[in-house]
């Protein structure tokens, strides 16, 4: 009798565990790199924002119309003369340590992103003066001069919220541990293998939240990675390959969740570091023959089999700032030969094309490659690896950088550091007073009607000089299992986990 | 004995000085810029400088060298510049999990690779001679990208019996542990057991054709006794010095077989490291795997003592 109670207890007990077992729900998401630190301050990959959404929310962020709708914040109100942004907090929201998010936490949290030595933010935040509080729940952004990017920018790392106490006691190690305000708080992290969340039991909208556990793995290899998922080893993965499209596409239980990117695909041309004086730096006419014979929507088609979008400026078809007057050029070989002969170079005209290694960048290149060659164009490919080709781009030693940018919601953040004279991404040199004006103008005026007509004016001045030739915006590809349900991929590429049941 | 080991060990401090200059100055002759590839997508100018300024990237080589291998003796291998862990801390949580997976090869390629060449010498000749060189070549020629790939899609996603890739610790979950090591383990072991196999095979050979052999058969002794007591034993020296080598290889990070594995051990720090331009992780990693190649060689003379009494004088 003792015996069988003893089993009753123990096979209760049995029970009791699988239930508990059962009811724990963990997703766990694939990333196609290891992140760096965690901490908004000093971090700096694109892979790294996937992680920061599942803890550390911002001030604003955006829906899949790329509106700003507000997060953290309650609303923001920016004065007449531009120069001050009063942004009202949500009340009631708590950080991971049970510390409260209120006005001071956020003049803390504006502070470390100006002031930490190590700070990727001091550039984004550029403009901002001072943070004054106005009472606990709202806070005064003072602006050296108006900046409408700025709420934009609230929307990624520098509107991160971090808990005081946690982030004065860790310093720069912050990231190592780090204490925000987010759905889910940060449990332990192994390099190169984990990253485990839990659900934050005091989060400000918990009834969202569904999903127990939260663990990042980052699997390098993208066929890796898809086999996971085919395996159940993850739930969620990000970069799928285009060409596995069909592969996730036929399989019953998995799903595929698309959006248009923010960035886009060009190569830069180097017009004014170019040691070599080579004919593209020396004449607008040559580089809109090395444009007219690119057809883009054939480059899609061969390398991406149609997935992407073909692009001719800083931001994709879709976009509110994208100028419509300005559609895509056809291939017109004819006209590129005539713009040659009229620039009187010397053919074949020959151009060193730098670039990243990688499948994509690679297949790009020789697409270009190809075509151009029928217009007259012998194209060099030369494929270094990331590190060095960045370095070399920053040196002037190319005539032409086929390079990404993972872009972002403004049409300045896309634009300015590239095309405006001395800026640190302007590799290529490109200075022209009128367009510096004209970007200028466009960071002091938050009417969008006003900001998109300054905006066509510059798009027909690059349409001309043609410092970058915008080739294509990549279509974000991320697959899931459908036992993940609730899944919506917004257009900055980020994996979000609230609202996600996990059946 | 005593003064063998001594004199070995101490052979190890000029051999270390001169791999730590090799490693910090070649790793300097690379291309790129730390700071620029940590200033991420913006490159902004002044959060460069200020990389370079915090990191000593501003300062002449030599003086920084001074820096590192002062932290160095005193066991601090730097920070790492991208995730602001300690270099020491990464390669204590890495080591453990290679020298896991590592030695799980080991085990594999001397369980297959010895018995096969072995089989081989004896059977010289036959089918199962050709069999076993057939196995040897593949084992050497099949890529592991490939065979991992492979053995994913089979056990992984077909049969559903492993995970596909990841790794739990020993301490987590012994049975998951293996589970999760046994595919890379197997894939690194096979390329390993197809080399044991032609040392062990031509080492055998050798030594069954000499005089002692042919004595121990005349005596009348059983063809197990004359391979297993008398053959094999001499045989084996030269393996076990290909074994050791071969684990210290293994040691330093097989890197494509952990990056398709997702295994967290050196291979897949150092790669990341290597193209992140993470200098206090890749010297101080080059440096330990050093350490471990020059001892794991210490111990195999340490074994051929062992195994063959004439060397003990």
């Amino acid at each position: 009798m003792k015996i069988l109670r003893v089993a009753t207890a123990v096979a209760a007990l049995w029970v009791s565990f699988g239930t508990a077992v059962q009811a724990q729900t963990t997703l766990r998401i694939g990333l196609a790199e290891d992140p760096d630190i965690l901490d908004p301050s000093i971090a700096r990959t694109y892979v790294g924002r996937h992680v920061f959404a599942a803890f550390c929310e911002k001030l604003f962020d955006m829906d899949e119309k790329l509106n700003i709708v507000p997060q953290l914040a309650l609303s923001y109100e920016t004065s007449a003369d531009g120069k001050e942004v009063t942004i009202k907090l949500r009340p009631g929201v708590k950080f991971h340590d049970g510390e409260l998010l209120d006005a001071e936490a956020a003049k803390y949290s504006f502070d470390r992103h100006l002031t930490l030595q190590a700070s990727f933010r001091r550039p984004e935040l550029a403009a901002v003066d001072h943070v004054d509080v106005v009472d606990p729940l709202t806070i005064k952004l003072v602006l050296k001069n108006p900046y409408s990017p700025l709420i934009a920018q609230l929307t990624d790392r520098s509107g991160m919220m971090m808990s005081p106490k946690a982030a004065k006691a860790a310093g720069d190690k912050f990231g190592l541990n780090p204490v925000c305000a987010g759905p889910y708080k940060f449990v332990e992290r192994v390099q190169q293998d984990r990253i485990v969340f839990e659900k934050f039991q005091d989060y400000w909208d918990k009834d969202n939240i569904h999903i127990d556990r939260i663990i990042y793995l980052p699997i390098v290899d993208s066929t890796v990675r898809l086999a996971n998922l085919k395996s159940g080893g993850v739930d969620l993965m990000e970069r799928v390959l285009p060409t596995d499209i069909k592969s996730v596409d036929s399989d019953p239980k998995l799903e595929m969740s698309r959006a248009l990117e923010l960035g886009y695909q060009g190569i830069t041309i180097n017009i004014a570091n170019d040691k070599t004086k080579g004919p593209l730096s020396q004449s607008e006419k040559v580089r809109q023959a090395l444009d007219l014979s690119i057809d883009r929507e054939a480059l899609n088609q061969v390398v991406f089999n149609g997935e992407f979008t073909a692009g001719n400026q800083w931001v994709n078809p879709k976009h509110p700032y994208y100028q419509k007057t300005f559609p895509i050029r056809a291939r017109d070989v004819e006209k590129a030969k005539a713009l040659l002969k009229e620039s009187g170079v010397k053919l074949p005209v020959v151009v060193d094309l730098l670039l990243p290694k990688g499948p994509e960048p690679e297949a790009v290149a020789q697409v270009v490659q190809s075509m151009a060659a029928e217009a007259g164009f012998d194209i060099k490919i030369r494929v270094t690896e990331f590190a060095t080709s960045f370095k070399q781009a920053q040196a002037g030693e190319f005539q032409a950088f086929l390079i990404p940018w993972s872009g972002r919601i403004d049409p300045d953040a896309n634009a300015y550091v590239f095309l405006h004279t001395g800026s640190p991404q302007n590799d290529g040199g490109y200075s022209n007073p009128e367009a510096d004006k004209l970007m200028e103008d466009a960071r002091l005026i938050t009417d969008q009607a006003q900001r998109k007509a300054i905006y066509e004016k510059l798009t027909r001045i690059v349409f001309n000089d043609e410092p970058l030739i915008y080739l294509y915006h990549r279509t974000i590809l991320i697959a899931h299992s459908k036992k993940l349900e609730g899944y919506k991929q917004m257009p900055d590429g980020l994996m979000r986990v609230k609202g996600l049941t996990l059946k | 004995m005593l003064s063998f080991l001594a004199k070995r060990l101490l052979q190890l401090i000029p051999t270390l000085f001169f791999v730590s200059i090799l490693i910090f100055s070649l790793q300097h002759l690379l291309p790129g810029d730390p700071a620029l590839v940590m200033a991420g997508e913006e490159r902004d100018p002044a959060v460069i400088a200020q990389i370079r300024q915090q990191y000593r990237l501003d300062q002449p080589l030599p003086i920084q060298y001074v820096y590192w291998i002062k932290g160095v003796l005193s066991g601090d291998f730097g920070e790492s510049l991208r995730i602001k862990v300690p270099v020491l801390d990464l390669i204590l949580q890495k080591l453990p999990v290679t020298m896991q997976v590592a030695s799980m090869a080991i085990v594999i390629a001397f369980l297959i690779g010895i018995p096969a060449g072995i089989v081989s010498a004896v059977k010289k000749g036959t089918v199962w001679d050709y069999a076993a060189n057939l196995f040897a070549l593949w084992g050497i020629s099949t890529p592991n990208f490939w065979l991992g790939i492979l053995l994913i899609f089979l056990f992984s996603i077909e049969l559903g019996w492993l995970p596909a890739s990841g790794y739990v610790r020993p301490s987590e979950n012994f049975r998951a542990s293996i589970a999760s090591t046994i595919m890379p383990a197997f894939v690194l072991g096979n390329a390993i057991a197809g080399i044991l196999m032609r040392h062990t095979r031509s080492a055998m050979l050798q030594v069954l054709e000499s005089d002692y052999v042919r004595t121990a058969r005349a005596k009348g002794l059983s063809e197990r006794s004359v391979i297993f007591k008398h053959a094999m034993r001499n045989a084996l020296t030269p393996i076990v010095t290909l074994g050791a080598l071969e684990l210290g290889t293994l040691l330093s990070g097989a890197v494509l077989t952990e990056q398709i594995f997702s295994i967290p051990g050196f291979g897949k720090l150092i790669v990341d490291a290597v193209f992140n331009r993470d200098y206090a992780v890749v010297q101080g990693v080059v440096l330990v795997t050093a350490t471990i190649y020059i001892l794991l060689n210490l111990i195999a003379d340490i074994a051929y003592i062992l195994i063959n009494p004439r060397l003990r004088a």
